[in-house]
């Protein structure tokens, strides 16, 4: 069912043949995409205007093709990460570096305008970036199936599903093809069924797309089961306190979340959460 | 009940290799049947009926002497028949009315129009900074509060005494509703949708285009549904005061105002004017129905 694109396949050829053209470029293109990391957080700090210290000391990077997830409590720091990441909000010590032009944000809830149909909240993101109308609309089409969503084209947000509302929000952030995805719960909201489904779906997607990921939620079997990488936040000022290489292969079958290796890595967790609240 | 039965056929269609979209989702125009619509007539016509009975029954207790109470308080009867028959004459009853209540009519909808354009302007300016809200807001309320009635004459040394003053009061009494009302859309639209675009990068023009108005829309369409009432009143009130140039249905109700034997004719005209009120009420009503129905929580709920 997933399977790369054809426009992610023309962009990557694009891509190619521009690098061929100039030796700098070969070169930029070869240091930007297959060594360096796609987002680097170095000794990381948060200090809010009014005082509170919501993120302390955190390094980590995210490399191309892998799926890390950061868990934590509540108000512990995970989305001003994501925030900071993104730009939305500016840090206050150590370093960021991420290509901000090239980031998809899937935020907590879905935020699709309620004015605009399904097809034309894919489109948005493209819109805005000034992408002609024949190739968003393409684009669209494409990022639609991906999330299967065709038959829904036209449908407004108020008559969507919780499920169905965040697969069009993913869509809208498919269409860009960007090089690092920041995903803020997004699934929090969502029954643990639907939650479990999209979870399968976004592994399969990811194993098709080959993005990098930085994944904040609250439940720990969803992180397990879908990251390459878990790292797990303390109570504020948030600190990195447990940091678990996920062994699993690409491929996870859905009855991955009932095997004893996988409740396993799940107790760890839970016992580093457990000090983190204390 | 229509929902349930127009259901399965919106269930998301089901593929083999993928347990398909979650969820059901939901039909959301419910043709209305006929019937339904004849029984939602019925509570309004009975409180219709009410107010008529009930001018009846004053009218009849109040005054005994029928010369005396055609000249005070008609029966309904007589306000149809004296005042608004012969129904297509050129010097009595309904056609005259009609004739009146078009200028007034003219000056209403232009002075809606500018108070709109006026409006959604001067609310986007606020909404620019706070600056400008607070540079500004507080003339908007004074406007609001300033006794039109009683500068009447220093507006007429200002604007004359024709269509251009009259204009004046429509837009003083309409701007306010949709200036208030249009600057709260704009400041509630979603704080996540606005971090959606600050990562696009977009332009302020981008913004207020593609996300600030038509988040505004719904609490738009509220102030000019509001504002199109006071436009009417505004409209009739400045008949009464300024009336050089085309005349409207505020002179020819305060014409037969001067005699108690008018006094059928004078309702008549009132009730014209009040009336033409209600349709342009309804016009916008419809008009935000339509530009809001299929997204709108408002929109869905039963009329």
């Amino acid at each position: 069912m997933f399977t790369l694109t054809g426009w992610a396949r023309a962009v990557a050829a694009t891509n190619f043949t521009e690098d061929m053209m100039t030796d700098t470029a070969l070169e930029s293109g070869l240091s930007g995409t297959a060594t360096s990391p796609r987002l680097r957080f170095e000794h990381l700090s948060m200090v809010f205007p009014d005082g509170t210290h919501a993120i302390d000391d955190v390094s980590f990077t995210v490399n191309p093709g892998e799926f890390v997830t950061v868990v934590g409590p509540s108000g512990c720091g995970k989305s001003t990460l994501l925030r900071i990441a993104s730009g939305l909000t500016e840090h206050t010590g150590g370093v960021c570096d991420v290509n901000r032009d090239s980031i998809g944000y899937v935020f907590q809830d879905a935020t699709l305008l309620p004015w605009r149909t399904v097809r034309k909240n894919v489109e948005l993101n493209a819109e805005l970036h000034g992408i002609s109308k024949s190739e968003r609309t393409r684009r669209a089409v494409e990022a639609i199936e991906l999330v299967n969503l065709v038959g829904h084209e036209d449908k407004y947000p108020k008559q969507l599903s919780g499920g169905m509302k965040m697969r069009c929000s993913l869509a809208r952030s498919l269409v860009l093809n960007p090089e690092i995805f920041l995903f803020d719960e997004p699934f929090g909201a969502l029954d643990e069924i639907t939650r479990e489904r999209l979870n399968d779906e976004l592994m399969n997607l990811f194993n098709s797309e080959k993005f990098a990921a930085l994944f904040i939620t609250h439940s720990i079997a969803e992180a397990v089961f879908l990251s390459t990488r878990v790292l797990v936040m303390s109570a504020r000022p948030g600190r990195i306190i447990g940091d678990y290489a996920i062994p699993f292969g690409a491929q996870r079958p859905h009855d991955l979340r009932f095997e004893a290796e996988f409740a396993e890595i799940c107790g760890q967790i839970n016992d580093d959460l457990k000090d983190a609240h204390s | 009940m229509t929902t349930l039965d127009k259901a399965p056929a919106e269930v998301p269609q089901e593929s083999m290799a993928t347990p398909a979209a979650v969820g059901v989702s939901v039909p959301v125009h419910q043709p209305r049947s006929s019937p339904r619509r004849l029984r939602n007539l019925i509570p309004p016509l009975l409180t219709f009926a009410v107010f008529i009975a009930v001018w009846y029954l004053y009218s009849w207790t109040r005054f005994d002497n029928p010369a005396q109470r055609r000249n005070a308080l008609p029966y309904p009867h007589t306000v149809i028949t004296d005042g608004f028959l012969p129904l297509w004459d050129d010097t009595n009853g309904f056609r005259p009315i009609l004739g009146y209540m078009w200028p007034t009519a003219k000056v209403t909808l232009t002075g809606l129009a500018i108070s709109i354009v006026l409006g959604v302007t001067i609310a986007i300016i606020m909404n620019l900074s706070k600056g400008m809200e607070r540079a500004l807001f507080p003339y908007a309320v004074i406007l609001q509060t300033v006794p039109i009635l009683a500068i009447t004459p220093l507006l007429t040394q200002l604007f004359g005494d024709e269509i251009g003053v009259r204009l004046v009061v429509v837009v003083l009494i309409a701007i306010f509703p949709v200036i208030t009302n249009t600057l709260f859309g704009l400041q509630s639209t979603d704080r996540m949708h606005h971090d959606l675009f600050t990562l696009n990068h977009v332009s302020r023009w981008t913004r207020l285009r593609k996300l600030e108005l038509p988040s505004a829309l719904p609490a738009m369409m509220a102030g000019i549904r509001i504002a199109s009432g006071g436009a009417v009143i505004g409209a009739i009130v400045a008949d009464f005061f300024f009336n050089q140039g085309e005349k409207g249905i505020g002179y020819y109700i305060r014409n037969k105002q001067q005699r108690a034997a008018n006094r059928p004719e004078m309702f008549a005209g009132t009730i014209t004017a009040s009336m033409f009120g209600v349709v342009m009420f309804l016009i916008v009503g419809a008009i935000t129905a339509r530009a809001i129905r299929n997204w709108h929580e408002s929109a869905s709920k039963q009329a």
